[in-house]
This record gives C-alpha cells, sequence and structure tokens, in this order.
C-alpha cells in the first residue's frame, strides 16, 4: 500500500466579486512585561530571549474589550453606518466564556446589531485569518456589502515555560467591502491546511502545551512556506513583487527564517515585525502585524501576509494598496501610537492581572 | 444574579447612549425618557462622543463586594463635552496623578462578575486619559 501525497489543488480562493479592506483598526493593551523580568524569576536571567517585552492586558480588559476597540478604530477608518455590517466575527483563542459568543458584545458595542452574523472562531493562531477568508466570501458572493473579522488574545503561557516569554495580547479589526470603496483590495487568498499536533490545550486545562522543536519545521515552517509559495506560483509573482511582507509571528526568529525561504528581505518585513516589542498575539498576530504595515504603506504598495495557526494551517493573502488609504489611516490611533503607549509592570504584577494567583 | 438589569442596560454602559430632546436639545445621560432641562418627553437616543474631563475624583481602597480584586481604583465624576455628569472609573491611569479638567475619553472595559467567576461578565463604560 502506497502513502497517500498530499497534493495542494492550486486554485487561489478568489471571490466573484472583487474585494477589499475598506477599514482597519487596531488594538494593544498598554502594560508590558521584558523578557528579562521572566528570565530574572525562572532561570536566575540566564539564557537568550526570544523577545524584548510583550504587551500584557490590564485587570480590566479581555477579548472582548480589546475587540471592542479595534472594531471602534477600524469603524471610524471604514466611515460606515453599523447596521451596515452583515457580520462581526471574531478569531481568538482566549474567548472571554467557554460558551457564550464574543462577538456579540463586540457587535452590541458598535452598534451593529441585530440584523447581523456574529461568531466566534477557532483555529489557533489562526481564528483571525480563518474569518477574514471568510469574510472575503461574504462580500465577494454578493450576500454581504460589509462584513467584520477580527483577531484578538490575551495568550496564555505557563509560568516558566518558553511561550510565557513571548505569550502577549493584542490583534486587530477588519471591515471588508467592495474593491471600489477599499483601502486596499485583497486579490486572492490561498490556504494550506493539514493535521500536526504542535500545540493544543485540552478543554479542561488552563494553559496550552506545544511539542517543542516539532513546532518549528513539521508545522509553521512547512505551512507558512507551501501557503505563500503555492499563492505566490498561482498569482505569478515573486518576493520581488510585494513591497511588503507580514508573517505569523510566535518569536522575533521564526518570521525572519522564513521570509528569507521565501526570498523576503528583513527591510520588507521590518514594518509588520511587532513580536518583539508586543509579543506574539496569537490569532491578532499576523493580522496586526498588516495594520501597522498599512499604517505605513502608499498606494501601488503591494503585500503578502501569511499567518500560521497550530493544529495547523496558513492562510496567504495578495493585498495591494489603492489611493483611499492616505485619507483614511489618520482618522483612528495608529499600531505604532498603541505600541508607544507603555507602562512597564514587574512579574509580580504581571501574575496579578493575568489571574495566576489562587484566591481561594 | 441581575442578568435582567445588566441586560436592560447594555447600550448605555457599553456605547454610552442616552437621549436627545427633541423641544430644546438638551443631551441626556443615562436615558430617562422625560427632558431634565425643560420637562418635554425625550426619547430619541443619542450615541455621546465619549470626550469629556475629570470635574472630581477619589480612590478607592475599600472597594465594594464585586469590585474588591480590582482596588485600588480612581473613580471620576466625568463631564461630557455633551454636557452630562457621569460617575466611573477612571482605567490605565500608569500611576501618574488624575488632575481636575484632565482630558479623558470612554472605553469599554470589564467592570465586575455578576456574582463569583461562574457568573456572567458585566462589561460597561470607563474613561481613560486622552492623549
Amino acid at each position: 500500500m502506497t502513502t497517500p501525497q498530499h497534493q495542494p489543488f492550486p486554485t487561489l480562493l478568489k471571490p466573484a466579486k472583487p474585494v477589499g479592506i475598506i477599514g482597519y483598526g487596531a488594538y494593544v493593551p498598554r502594560y508590558r512585561l521584558p523578557a528579562k523580568e521572566v528570565a530574572r524569576v525562572w532561570t536566575g536571567g540566564k539564557g537568550g530571549l526570544p523577545i524584548k517585552e510583550k504587551a500584557v492586558p490590564g485587570l480590566d480588559e479581555d477579548v472582548a474589550t480589546m475587540s471592542i476597540e479595534a472594531a471602534r478604530n477600524a469603524m471610524k477608518r471604514a466611515e460606515i453606518d453599523p447596521h451596515e455590517l452583515r457580520a462581526v466575527w471574531v478569531g481568538s483563542e482566549s474567548h472571554p466564556y467557554a460558551v457564550k459568543p464574543t462577538s456579540t458584545i463586540v457587535a452590541e458595542a458598535i452598534g451593529a446589531v441585530p440584523a447581523t452574523q456574529a461568531a466566534d472562531w477557532e483555529f489557533a493562531c489562526k481564528a483571525g485569518t480563518e474569518a477574514l477568508v471568510a469574510a472575503m466570501g461574504f462580500v465577494g458572493s454578493n450576500m454581504a456589502h460589509y462584513a467584520m473579522a477580527i483577531g484578538m488574545d490575551t495568550a496564555q503561557g505557563k509560568p516558566g515555560d518558553a511561550l510565557e516569554y513571548t505569550a502577549g495580547a493584542g490583534g486587530a479589526a477588519y471591515i471588508l467591502g467592495p474593491a471600489e470603496e477599499s483601502l486596499a483590495v485583497i486579490n486572492a487568498s490561498y490556504s494550506y491546511v493539514t493535521d500536526t499536533p504542535d500545540f493544543w490545550r485540552r478543554p479542561e486545562a488552563k494553559y496550552p502545551e506545544h511539542g517543542m522543536r516539532f513546532t518549528g519545521e513539521p508545522a509553521y515552517f512547512k505551512h507558512i512556506t507551501e501557503a505563500a509559495t503555492h499563492l505566490m506560483e498561482a498569482m505569478g509573482t515573486t518576493a520581488k513583487d510585494y513591497k511588503w511582507a507580514v508573517f505569523h509571528q510566535p518569536n522575533t526568529k521564526f518570521p525572519q527564517r522564513v521570509a528569507s525561504q521565501l526570498g523576503f528581505s528583513m527591510d520588507q518585513i521590518q514594518p509588520g515585525l511587532l513580536v518583539p516589542v508586543i509579543g506574539n498575539t496569537y490569532a491578532g498576530a499576523a493580522m496586526i502585524g498588516l495594520t501597522a504595515t498599512l499604517d505605513i504603506a502608499q498606494p501601488g504598495d503591494r503585500i503578502l501576509v501569511v499567518s500560521f495557526g497550530s493544529g495547523a494551517g496558513s492562510d496567504a493573502f495578495d493585498i495591494l494598496v489603492t489611493d483611499k488609504l492616505s485619507a483614511r489611516r489618520d482618522r483612528a490611533t495608529k499600531t505604532q501610537e498603541y505600541i508607544a503607549r507603555r507602562t512597564e509592570i514587574d512579574y509580580a504584577t504581571y501574575v496579578r492581572y493575568r489571574g495566576k494567583l489562587a484566591m481561594k | 444574579m441581575e442578568i435582567p438589569r445588566h441586560w436592560r442596560l447594555k447600550q448605555q454602559r457599553y456605547s454610552l447612549v442616552g437621549e436627545v430632546c427633541p423641544h430644546c436639545d438638551n443631551k441626556i445621560f443615562p436615558p430617562r425618557d422625560v427632558c431634565p432641562n425643560c420637562g418635554g418627553e425625550a426619547k430619541e437616543l443619542y450615541a455621546f462622543s465619549g470626550k469629556g474631563e475629570v470635574y472630581s475624583y477619589t480612590t478607592i481602597y475599600e472597594a465594594p463586594s464585586g469590585f474588591d480584586t480590582s482596588a485600588p481604583y480612581t473613580v471620576a465624576l466625568v463631564k461630557l463635552e455633551e454636557g452630562p455628569m457621569v460617575t466611573a472609573q477612571l482605567t490605565d491611569l500608569d500611576n501618574t496623578p488624575v488632575e481636575i479638567g484632565m482630558p479623558v475619553e470612554m472605553v469599554t472595559r470589564k467592570m465586575r462578575n455578576d456574582g463569583d467567576e461562574r457568573g456572567i461578565i458585566v462589561y460597561g463604560y470607563k474613561f481613560r486619559r486622552r492623549t
């Protein structure tokens, strides 16, 4: 018996009606835990650090409140009536409830209820881009004029684990609509998914587990390079055709290495490489990398975005900035402005803010 | 549990939705259907900008039940740009002093659990320093 080969079907996801981003908004909470502070507590300050520091949500923040702020920023840039949104979708692996949607809270807060779809999406770190692909289909099929997709996380890391250095908080919201109204057209997307158990959390567990080095080659690198390569082949492009690129960023090294493997320079990924200063924002990571890139992009710039979600899969997007971007990006707080709002905290404060103390 | 009350108040709490008086254009918060300025009926909804300034404030160290896990925190009287005064927590203060007249903006945050951690999460408006 021969082993069946996984042959990617080389067809792009391309909506019947051209679709684009008509509004986008980021959010990063203001508290920062330096990686050296985690090392001080757990390794006596020894060993390399995967990032400089990570963003930590305040005591009164969660994925719902953070999504609301990002969604409001996206609404400011889109300048549409919230009742025109026919979907509010929130991708996360840290939804505040196990059962009860985050998305209804967000939809209510921005005034999009009641004639809208609302659902929470889960696919580890690509839950947000999965919602983005669905929103492309929703708008591109003419079922909806506008749809919102959010990727947001307050990531969990087991105390002392390698992930505790990087598990950050933040994300972004996108409003998709017809290409002719958009500040950036999504030319096409391509998704590459296999059953690869590199990282998981069982329902009763508070913290996730991971496959150590197994999270690298067969998971992150395989899925991102396959998704990006097939997208670029089908689009007839190479790395040189893109002004900017954003890759999922669990630490500083991985996106730099995968960028090199795909032929991208460090300059091309620089605006969207936020992990050194906010950590891995999981479902928010690729999406907030794109908001930071849109904050500085110029009309005509082409952007490649590739997410990665453990379990595992990648969504790749080919995006072209239009001349509507310049007028809209100043209508809301920019990604780097959120990053600049910074309050450094120590490990003890982090433990309190993240609810790691048993109070009873 | 107070689910019906939280549910009824969600619009005003999540996004500062009040009312505007059709007779004298007075902006009303919280909504009460009768204009406190002219006494006329006022049921038209009005979304406040969320911008205002601190009129006065105090810091709570001995918090009431339900708020004890977030103490100490600062509560302020916030004068909204459109006129009404609201009482709300200030958030993200960063240990810097609060000043009377400080410009603030509304954000939607977690207020508390309804009951214990098994209850619903109550969200509502707070204000942070406007930059």
